[in-house]
This record gives C-alpha cells, structure tokens and sequence, in this order.
C-alpha cells in the first residue's frame, strides 16, 4: 500500500530535501509511522500527544483529515498525502 | 529587505482596513527564486477574530496548488494587528512556517495612519527588515 506524500519546504530536512516522497500504511498513523522509519524526526513535527500537530494540515486526495479521522483517517493504494505549514497567528 | 510595488501595499491596507476590527489575511505570490511578490491574494480568515487568524485550509490548499502549478512560492504572507503594533506575536512567531517568506503585518489600530513592518521567521527567531516600496 504505497502513497506519495508532498513535504513543505520547512520539513524537507527530513527528506534530504525531496519535495515529494513514498510512503506506506492503511492508514495515517501508519504512513507517519513509515515516513519516520525513513526521514527520523519528521513524525514529532506532525504529532503531538497522540494528535496531529496544530500547525499542520494534512490532506488525504485534497481532503483535510481533521474532517476525515485524523489519524485514524484511511489511505489507499495510490493515494496523494498532502502536507502543509498551517498559516495562522494572533 | 522586503522590495515591494506601492499598489501592492495599498491592497494589504486596503484589505486590514476592510475587514477590520478582524484580523485580515494573504498571501503576495511571486516566481520561485525571484524573492519578488506579484500576485496578490486575499485569503478568508477563518477565525473570523480581531485576536486571531488562521487560513482556511481548503482555500490554502488550492492557493498552493496554484502556485506550484505556476513555479510561484509565497514571497509574502501577511495579516493585521487591530489593536496592537505590527510586531509578530507569540502565536505568529510559533506558527510561522515558511522559512523563505516574508512576513508583513499591518497594524489598523489608528484609524487614520496604518503601521507597515516585515519580518523573516526562522526557528522561532523574528528579524525585522527594511521594505522598500517601489512605484507601481
């Protein structure tokens, strides 16, 4: 089950600068569990505390999973994971 | 130093003005490597707040596919302060996530003189820098 998973420029020092990688897992949670095996440090910047991290969006087929599970949302074979540096402040 | 066409800024005020006393928001796009913001975007704040702004992340992704289609990157990202000084607060300093932009806050508190700053925020760490604006 593999997915590709875009990287925004402030993690791609995890990916040795790939703007665009290969991951696998049914869901979520697996393919961040995968993507850690491979480019380490790259889950504490989504994760935290068992959630996703406030200042991501992560978008399954252009979907944001906060609508859609979270974590626990699915992935399928060929699925495009998107992930972006939420933009907010006060 | 934040280079930047006179019309430009007049829409980011425009914009703080408008949806003042909330908090506005956007994005100025220009070609990748260029550092020259050209494209101006409004963004909806989803917070709809006059303390707190946040892109809707729909929209958001929509706007960075176009610009990725394009070979754009965000040169500037800027949002106003309404009742504050156009200085980035914890809360921007904390989400600021896009390490090659330039972040312009205007502040609206005064009704008739707007304050305009930028600022690059890298790892936590806020410099402010010059803008120069240019005739349009």
């Amino acid at each position: 089950m593999a997915v590709t998973v875009s990287i925004p420029t402030i993690l791609r020092t995890h990916t040795g600068g790939e703007k665009s990688v290969s991951a696998a897992g049914t869901t979520l949670a697996e393919v961040i569990d995968d993507l850690e095996n491979n480019h380490g440090g790259l889950k504490a910047r989504l994760v935290k505390e068992g959630t996703l991290h406030r200042f991501v969006n992560v978008y399954v087929n252009d979907e944001d999973v906060r609508f859609s599970g979270g974590l626990a949302a699915e992935v399928k074979d060929g699925d495009n994971v998107t992930i972006l540096p939420a933009v907010a402040g006060g | 130093m934040l280079v930047i066409r006179r019309d430009l800024v007049d829409a980011m005020v425009a914009h703080a003005r408008r949806d003042h006393p909330d908090e506005a928001c956007g994005v100025i796009a220009g070609p990748y490597g260029s550092d020259s913001p050209e494209r101006f975007i409004e963004m909806e704040n989803a917070e709809r707040s006059p303390t707190f702004y946040r892109f809707d992340a729909a929209e958001q992704l929509k706007v960075w596919r176009e610009m990725d289609a394009n070979d754009e990157v965000p040169v500037v990202i800027y949002h106003s302060h309404t009742a504050t000084e156009a200085y980035p607060s914890r809360t921007d300093i904390s989400f600021a996530g896009e390490p090659e932009a330039h972040y312009v806050l205007v502040s609206t508190r005064d009704p008739i003189e707007h304050e305009l700053r930028s600022y690059r925020i890298v790892d936590g760490v806020v410099t402010e820098e010059p803008v120069k604006i240019v005739e349009s």
